[in-house]
């Protein structure tokens, strides 16, 4: 997992409640049977005009103008603002694959969809809830005619605009300990096998019809 | 010991390890999987040169991309097939059990999962899948998990998890006739929202979720994702040990007995308290249809599409707005009003033999009606399907006009051939309303699969009491 480090990123603001993992990456492109590549895709239905499939070349597809990614003020764009329960809906990881391929980094949101959040963080995005007249005023600040751009410091649990503003967030211990490493999870899970194996022994005892196979094994 | 919710006893009985920040290790008694959110995990497994931790606590089928229609000639879509042929493939290099797509016993994993007795009580069940919460029915920890925790589970059996709020839903008394678990749960979303239950574990309880059977408990529990809760579940009663008795994967002989003995325990105590309880009168429920593109937007069918102008918060009025003018409809219209294209009736929360038996009791001498241009009926499971037709009911459909189908997600979320093309209207009995769900430019409304069949033979909205006289 790519580490995360302090940075600063446009922010590109998307104005809606509600945005749903269909809606990040249509279900047509779900039938990839790798991670990567996800990002042309990203808000497909919003963000062309015409219908998508994949192997299209999406370099030569009619681009909705009025969808906010493809303002130009927010080329480039890192940090996603949206309204609450983002990302809600489906399990795809394929949504937070599709948001860190086309360079999302972080999404702030009054609120998520609980799988997406925990998805988020098995990809390098950090996602920051913050309140809701915060995220109102950072709308405000986004949709001038210059995009707003701020630093995102993981360590200090802070942004900072450029105005001089400063939020401060809340993030998991573990998870704010795991992402500026890129740690595996499975590698740290494994460090705690005879734990596992002793769970086992004892849950065996106890409920063996749980370790029971369709064959009677 | 002090008072412990049925959330308490299946997480306790869970954890392998906790952190002192409430981090904890939990073991995962089941995993299903299916051809979709599972090859990247197989090929994570595979470049770090591991193995399945407990092979045989998976369960694999395909179910999302497989046709409906005739299948002696394969899966015609290229992308759609390799998926599934992926899936074959890792199964058999992994030594995971897998329903293929020529197995009766194939269909969607959450229709397979409690038909195999592979869900059963006091279980925790994964699958890259967030509709995963159906099997918490069987008074189960059950939640739908991201690929990165597929490949997880899959090399250690855990999640790294923390405990959730407990919330319980109350459905105080009876429900009325005509009212199905669908309604039911639908009428909760109505009530909490689709953010409602985000970061909670939903107890369901009370008189009319008891009342259900197993099958209507599937259905609401399916849905507590829709309502923003990862898990959903129901406290074990006789029901729920009826159901699982004698079916492959379940405990026979002194293990049977063991068993029941430890699931009779499988309910909140007494005096528990909740972080949250929500109570909804029974009788105040009616059938149910979703107007907009979140499940949240939801009225009685006697009801009209409500008015943005008479909604006080912004965002939320834009939201009806934004769903009014996707959905093409006008605030204020009577809901019966509301015509149809095509009626689907299956997926993972309504394609089990109940709900098939409700839908063919409404149709049963019936016709579809002039406007209406297709009606797919398609089974959860080969399984559901063969009872079905011993039953007589693909007849009732297909003297009808409907379309009697192979097993699969279908057009729930259209990945398959099944599809809305843009601008139609679609009587559903899935899960999702949301823009391009079943087709892009489609349009979503959720029902109860009685209601889907009423839709389906008038040509619009109806009140399926109308239809049907107790």
């Amino acid at each position: 997992m790519k580490k995360f480090e302090k940075f600063t990123g446009v922010v590109c603001p998307l104005d809606r409640a509600n945005v749903d993992t269909d809606a990040i990456i249509p279900k047509q492109f779900l039938k990839s049977i790798k991670r990567t590549g996800f990002g042309p895709n990203l808000f497909d239905e919003w963000r062309y005009l015409d219908h998508g499939e994949p192997g299209m070349d999406n370099s030569t597809r009619p681009i909705n103008p009025d969808f906010v990614l493809n303002d130009p003020r927010y080329a480039g764009a890192s940090i996603l603002l949206a309204r609450e329960n983002f990302g809600c809906g489906s399990s795809r990881e394929h949504a937070p694959w599709a948001l860190a391929d086309y360079g999302f980094r972080v999404i702030i949101a009054p609120s998520f969809a609980d799988i997406f959040f925990n998805n988020c963080f098995k990809n390098g995005i950090l996602p920051i809830v913050l309140d809701g007249d915060v995220v109102d005023r950072l709308f405000q600040k986004s949709t001038r005619e210059e995009a707003l751009r701020i630093e995102v410091d993981l360590e200090a649990q802070r942004l900072r605009l450029a105005d001089g503003e400063e939020i401060g967030f809340d993030v998991d211990p573990f998870r704010k300990h795991c992402l500026p490493e890129g740690l595996d999870d499975i590698g740290l899970t494994l460090q705690h096998v005879d734990e596992i194996k002793a769970y086992e022994e004892r849950r065996r005892a106890e409920a063996p019809w749980l370790f029971k196979t369709a064959s009677g094994g | 010991m002090s008072a412990r919710t049925l959330y308490d006893k299946l997480w306790d009985s869970h954890v392998v390890r906790e952190d002192e920040d409430g981090t904890c290790l939990l073991y995962i008694d089941r995993q299903l999987v299916h051809e979709v959110t599972s090859p990247q995990a197989f090929e994570g497994l595979r470049l770090a040169g591991r193995r399945p931790w407990r092979a045989d606590a998976n369960l694999a089928t395909p179910d999302h991309n497989v046709p409906t229609t005739d299948r002696s000639k394969g899966i015609a879509d290229p992308i759609s097939r390799i998926q599934v042929e992926t899936l074959d493939h890792n199964c058999e290099e992994f030594g995971i059990t897998e329903f293929r797509m020529d197995d009766i016993r194939q269909g969607i994993v959450h229709v397979v999962g409690p038909e195999e007795g592979a869900t059963l009580p006091g279980m925790t069940v994964v699958c890259g899948d967030s509709h995963t919460s159906t099997h918490g029915a069987f008074g189960a920890l059950a939640h739908g998990i991201g690929t990165s925790e597929v490949e997880h589970v899959l090399a250690t059996q855990c999640l790294i998890q923390k405990k959730s709020r407990a919330m319980q839903v109350v459905i105080d008394g009876p429900v009325g006739p005509g009212v199905t678990a669908k309604d039911i749960v639908l009428a909760i979303i109505g009530e909490i929202g689709t953010a409602g239950g985000t970061g909670y574990a939903i107890e369901f309880a009370g008189q009319g979720i008891m009342g259900l059977s197993m099958e209507g408990r599937m259905t609401v529990c399916n849905m507590a994702i829709e309502a923003g809760a990862r898990a959903g579940f129901v406290a074990v009663d006789d029901k729920t040990i009826d159901y699982v008795r004698g079916r492959p994967y379940a405990p026979s002989g002194d293990d049977w007995d063991k068993a029941v003995a430890a699931w009779r325990d499988l309910h909140s105590d007494p005096g528990t308290v909740f972080d949250k309880t929500v109570v909804i009168k029974g009788e105040c429920i009616k059938p149910q249809v979703t107007w907009g593109t979140s499940p949240e937007m939801v009225v009685p069918v006697d009801a009209r599409v409500p008015n943005p102008d008479r909604e006080a918060d912004a965002v939320k009025a834009d939201g009806m707005r934004r769903a009014l003018a996707y959905m093409g409809l006008e605030a204020d219209t009577p809901i019966t009003d509301i015509p149809v294209d095509k009626v689907f009736i299956g997926s993972c929360t309504n394609s089990r033999i109940e709900d098939l038996r409700a839908a063919a009791e409404v149709v049963r001498g019936r016709r579809v009606a002039d406007n209406v241009k297709q009606v797919l009926v398609v089974p959860g499971s080969g399984l559901v399907k063969q009872q079905a037709e011993e039953e007589g009911l693909d007849r009732i459909f297909i003297q009808a006009g409907f379309e009697w189908r192979e097993p699969g997600c279908s057009m729930c979320l259209a990945m398959n051939a099944d599809r809305l093309e843009p601008g139609e209207r679609c009587a559903s009995t899935s899960n999702r309303n949301f823009e391009g769900r079943q087709g892009q430019g489609g349009r979503t409304h959720l029902v109860s699969p009685a209601m889907a069949a009423a839709a389906a033979v008038t040509g619009h909205f109806v009140d399926v009491n109308e239809l049907v006289t107790g």
